[in-house]
């Protein structure tokens, strides 16, 4: 008996070593999990840091919280929760065996997360830039700051690297979205197997959830209305 | 047996009320309500993660197995936090133990 033999038996993508396609699936679903429980802990470190940070210097993190734009961050949300929807609409699409559609939010996706990526950079950054509040690149301990200029500094140390290694994840996830929309073009999902559409999906919600905490830690955390006596 | 289908009208009402909560907690930043600031923007974004977690992440559909990895994972981050946290904001505690500096010669004097 070959193994091609014992092969053709089998669905397409389905692996020898399981008992049947639900279990694959629920395999494939926890190993996802677990990687996604490090991740939790790999950003849990950078928002423990923040809390303690914030609470030793909650004035500096207010200051430099409303220095950030607000209205980018939150267009910026609803982009990303419009990329989950459309990605949470691919893996429907397979699950009911239309193929064209999964290829179509996918590509959805791809453009959204890429959206994401354009408004961040090319507006926020460069405007971070402009204005000096890049910790390390000149930045400017504004007069207005008061004692806890250096504070502020500490507070866009956290914004850069919070928000630097959520975009690495994005361009991480855009580059597995490339792969999954050539795999869906070539019809290799459909309604028994679409693991890899399934897997990458919680990656990319979960990449939504961390920015979910992200606005309001950052953009929302000194509050946007007027404090008497201060004029910045 | 291909795991369950979510309705899509389940996936748009997810996605509308993330979008409600996203404008809700932006407008409730321009109100000034002191500590509760941080209150209600935690909230709701438990609340959104929740919405992700459960619907767009198929948690409410998933198997015990997988909710006990995504429940050992918070727990975790918990512990992580607290015990951080136990350490870094009681480092300005003032303790002072009278009795047990007051006995300590004694103990001291018992060594060689």
């Amino acid at each position: 008996m070959t193994v091609h033999a014992v092969h053709g038996e089998h669905p397409p993508g389905f692996a020898h070593q399981f008992e049947d396609m639900e279990q694959q699936r629920e395999a494939g679903n926890l190993g996802m999990w677990l990687f996604l429980a490090t991740e939790v802990m790999f950003f849990g470190g950078l928002f423990m840091s923040y809390i303690v940070y914030r609470t030793k210097y909650p004035g500096a993190f207010a200051d430099g919280s409303r220095l950030l734009n607000v209205k980018f961050g939150a267009v910026n949300t609803a982009v990303l929760i419009a990329s989950s929807l459309t990605m949470a609409m691919a893996i429907h699409s397979a699950q009911t065996g239309k193929k064209k559609p999964q290829v179509w939010y996918l590509i959805l996706t791809m453009i959204l997360g890429a959206l994401f990526l354009f408004l961040k950079f090319n507006f926020e950054w460069r405007a971070d830039y402009h204005e000096h509040l890049i910790p390390g690149f000149g930045f400017y301990v504004r007069p207005e700051w008061g004692g806890g200029g250096a504070h502020v500094q500490m507070f866009f140390l956290f914004y850069f690297f919070m928000t630097g290694l959520h975009a690495l994840h994005m361009i991480v996830g855009i580059g597995i979205l490339t792969v999954l929309t050539v795999m869906a073009a070539r019809g290799r999902f459909y309604e028994q197997y679409y693991a890899p559409l399934e897997s990458s999906g919680l990656y990319w919600h979960f990449v939504d959830i961390i920015w979910i905490f992200l606005f309001p830690l950052l953009y929302l955390a000194g509050g946007r209305y007027p404090i008497p006596g201060v004029t910045h | 047996m291909s795991g369950h289908v979510v309705p899509v009208r389940v996936y748009l009402a997810v996605f509308v009320s993330l979008l409600i909560l996203t404008g809700l907690t932006t407008a409730v930043a321009f109100v000034d309500m002191g500590p509760f600031n941080l209150v209600v923007a935690l909230v709701i974004a438990v609340a959104k993660m929740l919405l992700v977690v459960l619907f767009f992440m198929h948690i409410k559909y998933s198997p015990p197995l997988t909710r006990l990895v995504l429940i050992a994972a918070v727990l975790w981050l918990g512990i992580m936090v607290t015990l951080t946290l136990s350490d870094e904001l009681t480092r300005g505690w003032e303790v002072k133990i009278q009795g047990l500096s007051a006995i300590l010669p004694y103990f001291r004097a018992l060594l060689p």
